[in-house]
């Protein structure tokens, strides 16, 4: 399978072209996001529903990191 | 000028609906939030779905199909969308909800932890790449999506630790006699089984805790078990998206849209299909959809031969909800420091003092976060009775770009 770079958090990751963002996120275990009193959070519907996955997609915030494949050249940061 | 029929969801009820509305000279127009169609059940392409509707996931073929595009709200003749491009208003002459269902969680100790995903949650991120094999894995809750994802994620090489069912084992073979009528269903449901020969089945046993530095490292259940695991994957059954429907002023029966035999709503011009008007999986929503599709075009004929399915369909659906009716146990797992609203961290202890979900939602911002409730509402409807007032716009959230439209 054909693998792609994308960014995240500043570092570079190479992972397979079209997987999903919440699942590379999940699989490196890197929370997406850091809840109001501060626990870590990744995915857990994994269909756009929860909110959970959301993460900021080259400068746009909020985004359901379920709804995404990788793409080239992608940057993806998380709340730290 | 011929009929804008316009259908919301692109998953086996709103494609089929796609390919009945398609025999028409209508101009069809299907709309999904996710880059592919497919919904869950099809999810991961045009390979998972039948033949018939596989031309339906590309953009070029003689329907619109409209991938990344949420709807917000809609009134009597116009739907608002929030769509790649921006937003943008559509016009439609009937309307077909094919808007799914989403999974009912529960909360208890320790669901807040990372790695602690929902049944077909995981099996989604399966299909998107999660790498599962040799991880270990413990699928617990209630339904048939429990044995149905174990199964996929053994044959996909993950080690299933447990599957654990709420339901009593005598309510569980009565809905394995109710199979007998439906040949697809037994002939899955015996694959599955023979896919999980070797893997703990406990029945009558729920998830009372998660625990974990950072991730989950272990479940406990309540049959007094200790169980290492990677990811738990847990729900409790499935909720139906009616957002769309409640703020069309559809009439609604527990959790449901009412609907006739041609899948009318008490709404003019609206239909709805598949699991919003009672959860069914692919077989009813497949003939559903169908159904709709064909009578919002004017073919009545091609419409009524489809009864029979449709009324043995609603049969299979009566059969579910009955036998994995969840156990008041369950509402004793949360403590009063476990979160019940995932968005808001707000605690199960915050909202026992509440008496209604409006007031829940002033007092203690309840729901009010990203999710409006999807989460929280069904596990609050389930802890306390609670019913979710109106359904205002816009039903996703979005940024202030999208809600300003050109026209404005």
């Amino acid at each position: 399978m054909k693998q792609i770079r994308i960014s995240i958090n500043g570092t570079e990751y190479h992972v397979a072209e079209h997987s999903n963002l919440a699942a590379v996120l999940m699989d490196k275990a890197i929370a997406n996001r850091r809840s109001v009193t501060g626990e870590p959070r990744m995915a857990v519907c994994g269909m756009g529903s929860c909110g959970e996955c959301r993460v900021t997609i080259n400068q746009q915030a909020h985004q359901l990191a379920c709804l995404q494949q990788c793409c080239e050249g992608m940057e993806v940061n998380c709340e730290p | 000028m011929s009929l804008n029929v316009v259908i919301v969801g692109a998953g086996p009820a709103g494609l089929a609906a796609a390919w009945s509305a398609s025999q028409s000279n209508a101009n069809v127009t299907l709309i999904d939030q996710a880059d592919q169609a497919g919904g869950q059940i099809w999810r991961g392409g045009q390979g998972y779905a039948p033949k018939r509707y596989q031309h339906l996931f590309f953009q070029h073929t003689a329907l619109q199909y409209r991938k990344q595009t949420h709807v917000l709200g809609a009134s009597e003749q116009q739907l608002y969308l929030a769509t790649p491009q921006g937003p943008q208003q559509l016009r439609y002459d009937r309307l077909i909800l094919a808007n799914g269902a989403r999974e009912l969680f529960l909360p208890f100790p320790g669901w807040t932890l990372p790695k602690v995903v929902g049944v077909g949650g995981l099996q989604a991120l399966v299909k998107g790449g999660l790498p599962i094999v040799g991880k270990r894995v413990v699928i617990a809750g209630s339904g048939p999506l429990l044995i149905a994802v174990a199964s996929q994620l053994k044959q996909r090489g993950a080690i299933i630790k447990a599957v654990v069912e709420q339901a009593p084992i005598a309510q569980l073979l009565r809905f394995g006699r109710s199979l007998v009528g439906h040949p697809t269903k037994m002939l899955q449901a015996a694959q599955s089984a023979q896919a999980l020969a070797n893997t703990p089945f406990y029945v009558n046993t729920w998830i009372i805790a998660a625990e974990g530095e950072g991730e989950v490292q272990q479940v406990q259940l309540s049959n007094g078990q200790r169980i290492e695991c990677d990811y738990l994957a847990c729900s409790w059954g499935l909720i139906a998206n009616t957002e769309l429907a409640q703020q069309l002023g559809c009439r609604l029966e527990q959790g449901f849209v009412v609907v006739d035999r041609s899948q009318h709503t008490s709404r003019d011009q609206v239909y709805a299909v598949g699991e919003l008007t009672g959860i069914g999986g692919e077989d009813k929503a497949v003939i559903e959809g169908q159904i709709a599709g064909f009578v919002a075009t004017g073919n009545y004929q091609a419409a009524s031969q489809l009864a029979q399915q449709q009324a043995q369909a609603w049969q299979f659906s009566q059969q579910l909800a009955a036998s994995f009716a969840l156990r008041p146990e369950l509402r004793q797992l949360a403590q009063a420091n476990t979160i019940v609203c995932r968005c808001e961290d707000v605690t199960f202890g915050q909202l026992q003092s509440q008496p209604s979900w409006r007031s829940a939602k002033l007092q203690t911002r309840c729901g009010m976060g990203i999710c409006q409730g999807r989460v929280c509402g069904g596990a609050t409807q389930y802890l306390f009775g609670w019913s979710q007032d109106s359904v205002r716009f816009p039903i996703h959230s979005v940024s202030v770009a999208d809600l300003v439209m050109e026209s404005v």
